[in-house]
């Protein structure tokens, strides 16, 4: 089954760009990494773009009139753009960089829900939401008095579609969703979602750490409002992340932080703005990083995001028909034709911390918890769970040594 | 690892001894670990001497937290309150005797500080509680 992409996704070639792979947990016990939904291996492209842009270019942008910053600019305005049409964004402009995809969700809050939120306004989230899309709202709640309805999770791990229809009856002002659930592995329709919200007149914000490192998203396509993502989920350093929003709409919102380069001028009790994007990027931004963030969606085109997706449903199908072949293992979610490359497990009558710590002993790594989503935990009536989660470089050999491994918890615990 | 998970854990956290709620009681606290939602609650009741005469831990969690807090419970066994707030984080591990990451340090500790929370009768299980 994976051998049939492998003519598309040269997989053994793909792991020698990730030099962490070949890393040694202890000695003769190689790294097995199935945590990528938390954070993602670097290319060695992504690493050397990021030491060479210290070792060559290295200054601050905008403003400067030497090469270095010349370079520098140039080189951090390159990478927004190739970001845009990473995600088939009109214009780069309409893309501002940000810490991470919650700190993008924050400045919605902030500025937009500030400004065009009142009193009562409804705001539609999904029981299947990060902290991330749940808190900011939470917070503007209780500043504005907002009320905030959430989309109900199934059984089966999908959105209440039908609750979905009654709730836009309520004429809410925002739907702010996941794309992709960052533990059930649930790919939420996006698109239609965002249709059904804009016939209500609501405004779509897309949480899509999960899903633009993994599939083509395409913002356009979508009609989606605002889109939130990171770079170290796809490829790209930690420290970045970008807010996409249609021009007319980042155009009306106040800027977020204050300082310098978000201002065109300044005088002692007053200021102007700048022009998009640049309103929103106070103080020095990461520029390192947008020159790897810039390589790593290169990077990322350069395989095609559709072989990624077909690569890793292949490879979550056979995980979760192996995991589920197991006794004592219940996998959580949806079947493998509506996910992505995560898989979120529970070990009966074992605690997951137990589980993850001793998977380390055999080099492999999963994450243990409630993978930031305690409300989606609550709704399942579990406290934590497992997550083993793929990219591009994982392999199905990787999934035989997951499910060993589960057998010697099991062994280990007397189950 | 084979260390970690020795028998004597794996042993108390599938077959422990003070596992239960004790009403009424003279000291009772629950606190639960927020990094990965471990719970623990420990009643203690107190003879005329004002010595440990009963002690019990419910709750959830890793095997960890759980078998630490029946061998803590093991170890209070007639001591007097002064003594409890004697405890250290170094008590537990030698209880323990095995090597902790951070990570799980905080899972072997729970019992610790909502054992030490509740003898201060204070309202929260703070890391400071079990600090030396």
């Amino acid at each position: 089954m994976i051998e049939e992409t492998a003519r598309d996704l040269n997989i053994s070639r793909i792991r020698e760009d990730f030099p962490i792979l070949s890393r040694e947990i202890r000695p003769g016990v190689p790294l097995i990494y199935l945590d990528s939904t938390a954070t993602s291996q670097k290319p060695r492209q992504v690493i050397e773009a990021m030491d060479e842009y210290y070792r060559r270019s290295n200054a601050n942008i905008h403003r400067g009139l030497h090469t270095l910053a010349e370079e520098a600019t140039a080189a951090y305005e390159s990478a927004r753009e190739r970001i845009a049409r990473f995600i088939h964004a009109r214009v780069a402009r309409e893309l501002v960089y940000t810490r991470n995809a919650t700190e993008a969700i924050n400045l919605i809050a902030y500025s937009w829900g500030r400004k065009f939120l009142q009193e009562g306004d409804l705001v539609i989230l999904t029981e299947m939401e990060h902290h991330s899309n749940l808190v900011p709202w939470q917070m503007l709640a209780a500043e504005k008095n907002l009320r905030l309805e959430f989309i109900p999770v199934r059984e089966d791990g999908l959105l209440d579609l039908e609750t979905y229809q009654a709730l836009l009856e309520l004429r809410p002002k925002l739907v702010a969703f996941t794309q992709m659930s960052n533990v059930l592995g649930t790919i939420n329709p996006a698109k239609e979602l965002i249709r059904q919200a804009h016939q209500v007149g609501a405004l779509t914000l897309v949480d899509g750490a999960q899903s633009v490192p993994h599939f083509p998203v395409d913002v356009q396509d979508l009609d989606v409002d605002f889109l939130a993502f990171s770079a170290h989920k796809m490829c790209g350093p930690t420290g970045i992340g970008i807010l996409y929003g249609k021009e007319a709409l980042l155009q009306e919102m106040p800027p977020f932080l204050g300082g310098g380069d978000m201002i065109r001028k300044v005088h002692l009790r007053s200021f102007t703005p700048n022009e998009l994007p640049h309103k929103f990027e106070a103080g020095t931004p990461a520029i390192a990083e947008a020159v790897g963030f810039g390589v790593a969606v290169d990077y990322l085109a350069g395989i095609g995001l559709e072989s990624i997706a077909v690569y890793e449903k292949e490879l979550i199908a056979y995980a979760m028909e192996r995991l589920e072949e197991i006794p004592g293992v219940t996998v959580f979610g949806p079947p493998a034709e509506q996910r992505g490359g995560v898989t979120a497990f529970a070990m009966k009558d074992i605690h997951p911390h137990d589980v993850a710590q001793i998977l380390d002993t055999y080099g492999i790594a999963i994450r243990a918890g409630h993978h930031c989503a305690m409300p989606l935990h609550e709704k399942f009536k579990i406290q934590a769970t497992s997550r083993a989660s793929f990219y591009l470089y994982n392999q199905k050999e990787d999934v035989d040594r997951l499910v060993e491994a589960i057998y010697h918890v099991k062994h280990i615990f007397g189950a | 690892m084979d260390d970690l998970y020795r028998e004597v854990i794996i042993d108390h956290y599938k077959n422990p001894t003070y596992r239960g709620e004790l009403d009424p009681h003279d000291i009772s606290f629950e606190d639960e670990n927020p990094l990965c939602g471990d719970q623990i609650r420990i009643d203690i009741r107190l003879d005329e001497q004002g010595k440990v005469s009963e002690a019990a831990f419910s709750g959830h969690g890793c095997a960890i937290s759980q078998a630490s807090a029946d061998l803590l419970l093991e170890s209070i066994q007639g001591k007097s309150v002064d003594e409890l707030k004697q405890l250290t984080k170094q008590d537990v591990l030698d209880l323990l005797g095995i090597e902790l990451t951070p990570v799980r340090l905080k899972c072997a500790l729970l019992s610790l500080k909502v054992l030490k929370a509740g003898v201060y009768g204070v309202n929260q299980a703070t890391d400071s509680l079990v600090e030396e």
